[in-house]
C-alpha cells in the first residue's frame, strides 16, 4: 500500500509518497539519493545505517519509512553547516585519524552526536557503551573513542563560551 | 522485502478488531526490531502489520512511592526509556542492569519491553529481572482482559499463552519490601551486542537487623526452555543469614535445579558451574545494594 508522509529531513520538509514496506534506509538511499547512510548487515547488528529520529539514534534498516511521518530525521548529510564547515565531531574524526575505510563513519558520528547532545562530557566508558552498536571492521576503535572525547571537549568549550558570553 | 500493509490503529479496541478481521494474515508489531528482521528473512509473511506504536498511554512507566507502591510498566515502554528512568535505576536496579545491556542504543531506542517478553526467546534479558520481581502481566484480547504471573506467561521457546488477537498491555511489579537489594547479570563472552550464555537475577530482602533473609528470589535465563525460578535455592535462603558461604550453597542448589543444555554459545556443564558462581555473586551485590540504598 502507498501512503503520503511528511517529515523534516536535515532541516527541510519532505512530503512524498512511500510504500508501506519501505525501510527508512531504503527511502533515504534509493529514493532520495542520500547515500551517506550505509547498509551493512541489514539486521540491526552493525549500526552502519544509524540515523537520528527526533534526536535518537536508530537503525534505519529496521525502521519503517512510514514511522518517520511527522518526525525529524538527521542523516550525515545534514551535519555540516550549509557553507561546508564541518561539525566539531566530523572535524575531530578527521584530526584524530578516526576514519579508515569510512564505511562505519556516518553511523559512528551520528551515534556520538546523540550521546554528546544528551551527555556533553561522557567518560570513556560511557562513550564505549553508547557506541557499542556501531561496528568498525577496520577495528580503529581507539581513534574513534579519542575523537569523540576530543569533540566532547569542544562541546564543553562551546557551551562555556555561550555561558561566558551571556554573562557579559 | 515482501509487500505488506502497515496499519496504525489509534486504540487498543481498534487494534484487536483489526487482528480479528485479518486473523492469520496479520501480525502485531511494536518497535519492530525483531519483526523486521524476520520479515527480511522471510520467516514472517504477513499481509498486514498491525502497529501498536500509536496506542495511547501504553508506553508509560508509573510508580507510586511508598510501601503500597506498585510499579506499572506499559508494554510499549522502550528499553531506553526504562534505562533512563530514575525510578528504575534507584528502586529497581535489577531491571536497569538488564535493559541497559540489551542490544545497542539504536535497538533500545525502538525495541519495547513488551516485545522482548512476547518473543519469548530463552535468552530474553528483559524477562528474568521481572520474573525475579514477581511481576504479573496484563493481557487484553477479543475475549476481554486477564492477568497472570509473568512466570506462567511463557510456554516454551517462542511460545506464550497469548491467544489470537491478544496484546500484552502492561507489566505489574508488586511493591518491594524494605531493605531489599536486587541485581541481574547478563553473562556472555563479549561485552556488547550479544545474546547471553546465561542470565541470573537475584533479589534479597533482609530483616530489621539487616541480618536474616526474609525473602529471596532467583530468576534464571537460558537455564531452561523458558525463564525459571530456582525455588529450592530461594527456600534455602529464606530465614538464613546470607553469608558468602550460604550464598555459594544457594548457587549450588540453583545449579542443580537448572535445566541447562549444550548450545553453540556454551556447554551445559559450564553453564551449570556459572549458575553457581553468578547466583552467589549477584547475592553479594544484592546485600551491598540493600545495605546502602542509594
Amino acid at each position: 500500500m502507498a501512503r503520503r508522509i511528511s517529515f523534516l529531513l536535515n532541516g527541510e520538509v519532505q512530503e512524498l509518497e512511500i510504500e508501506d514496506h519501505w525501510t527508512l534506509l531504503y527511502l533515504l538511499r534509493e529514493e532520495l539519493g542520500l547515500t551517506g547512510t550505509k547498509e551493512g548487515c541489514g539486521s540491526g547488528e552493525c549500526g552502519a545505517c544509524t540515523v537520528l529520529v527526533d534526536n535518537k539514534a536508530v537503525n534505519s534498516c529496521l525502521y519503517l519509512a512510514a514511522e518517520a511521518d511527522g518526525k525529524e530525521v538527521l542523516t550525515i548529510e545534514g551535519l555540516a553547516s550549509p557553507d561546508g564547515t564541518l561539525h566539531p565531531l566530523q572535524r575531530a574524526f578527521v584530526e584524530n585519524g578516526a576514519i579508515q575505510c569510512g564505511f562505519c563513519t556516518p553511523g559512528m558520528i551520528l551515534s556520538a552526536k546523540a550521546l554528546l547532545d544528551e551527555n556533553p562530557s561522557p567518560t570513556e566508558e560511557e562513550i564505549r557503551h553508547a557506541l557499542a552498536g556501531n561496528l568498525c571492521r577496520c577495528t580503529g576503535y581507539l581513534q574513534i573513542f579519542r575523537a569523540v572525547k576530543a569533540a566532547s571537549g569542544q562541546f564543553e568549550k562551546r557551551s562555556a563560551e555561550v555561558i561566558s558570553r551571556s554573562a557579559e | 522485502m515482501r509487500k505488506f500493509s502497515y496499519l496504525t490503529p489509534r486504540s487498543l479496541d481498534e487494534a484487536i478488531s483489526l487482528m480479528e478481521s485479518y486473523g492469520e494474515r496479520a501480525r502485531y508489531v511494536a518497535g519492530g526490531t525483531d519483526v523486521m528482521v524476520k520479515l527480511k528473512e522471510g520467516k514472517l509473511r504477513p499481509d498486514y502489520l498491525v502497529s501498536l506504536r500509536r496506542l495511547p498511554n501504553l508506553d508509560r512507566i508509573m510508580w507510586e512511592q511508598g510501601p503500597s507502591g506498585e510499579l506499572r510498566i506499559g508494554a510499549l515502554a522502550t528499553h531506553r526509556a526504562l534505562e533512563s528512568s530514575a525510578t528504575i535505576r534507584w528502586h529497581y536496579p535489577i531491571v536497569h542492569d538488564a535493559v541497559s545491556n540489551i542490544g545497542s542504543v539504536q535497538i533500545r531506542n525502538v525495541a519495547t519491553i513488551g516485545g522482548n517478553l512476547v518473543n519469548a526467546v530463552p535468552s530474553a534479558d528483559g524477562a528474568i529481572p521481572l520474573v525475579t520481581l514477581d511481576a504479573k502481566v496484563r493481557l487484553q484480547g477479543p475475549k476481554g482482559a486477564r492477568e497472570m504471573d509473568l512466570l506462567h506467561f511463557f510456554l516454551g521457546p517462542g511460545q506464550t499463552v497469548l491467544e489470537g488477537g491478544e496484546v500484552l498491555t502492561q507489566i505489574l511489579v508488586p511493591p518491594l519490601l524494605p531493605r531489599t537489594g536486587s541485581a541481574y547479570v547478563k553473562f556472555g563472552r563479549r561485552e556488547a551486542m550479544e545474546l547471553p550464555l546465561l542470565g541470573v537475577g537475584v533479589l534479597l530482602s533482609l530483616d530489621e537487623e539487616m541480618k536474616r533473609c526474609v525473602k529471596a528470589r532467583i530468576g534464571l535465563g537460558v537455564a531452561a526452555p523458558t525463564p525459571i525460578r530456582a525455588f529450592n535455592a530461594e527456600r534455602f535462603l529464606e530465614g538464613r543469614e546470607p553469608t558468602e558461604a550460604v550464598l555459594r550453597e544457594a548457587g549450588q542448589i540453583a545449579a542443580e535445579e537448572s535445566r541447562v543444555r549444550d548450545s553453540v554459545r556454551g556447554a551445559a556443564w559450564y553453564r551449570r558451574e556459572m549458575v553457581k558462581v553468578l547466583v552467589c555473586r549477584m547475592g553479594l551485590r544484592c546485600l551491598e545494594r540493600a545495605r546502602s540504598p542509594h
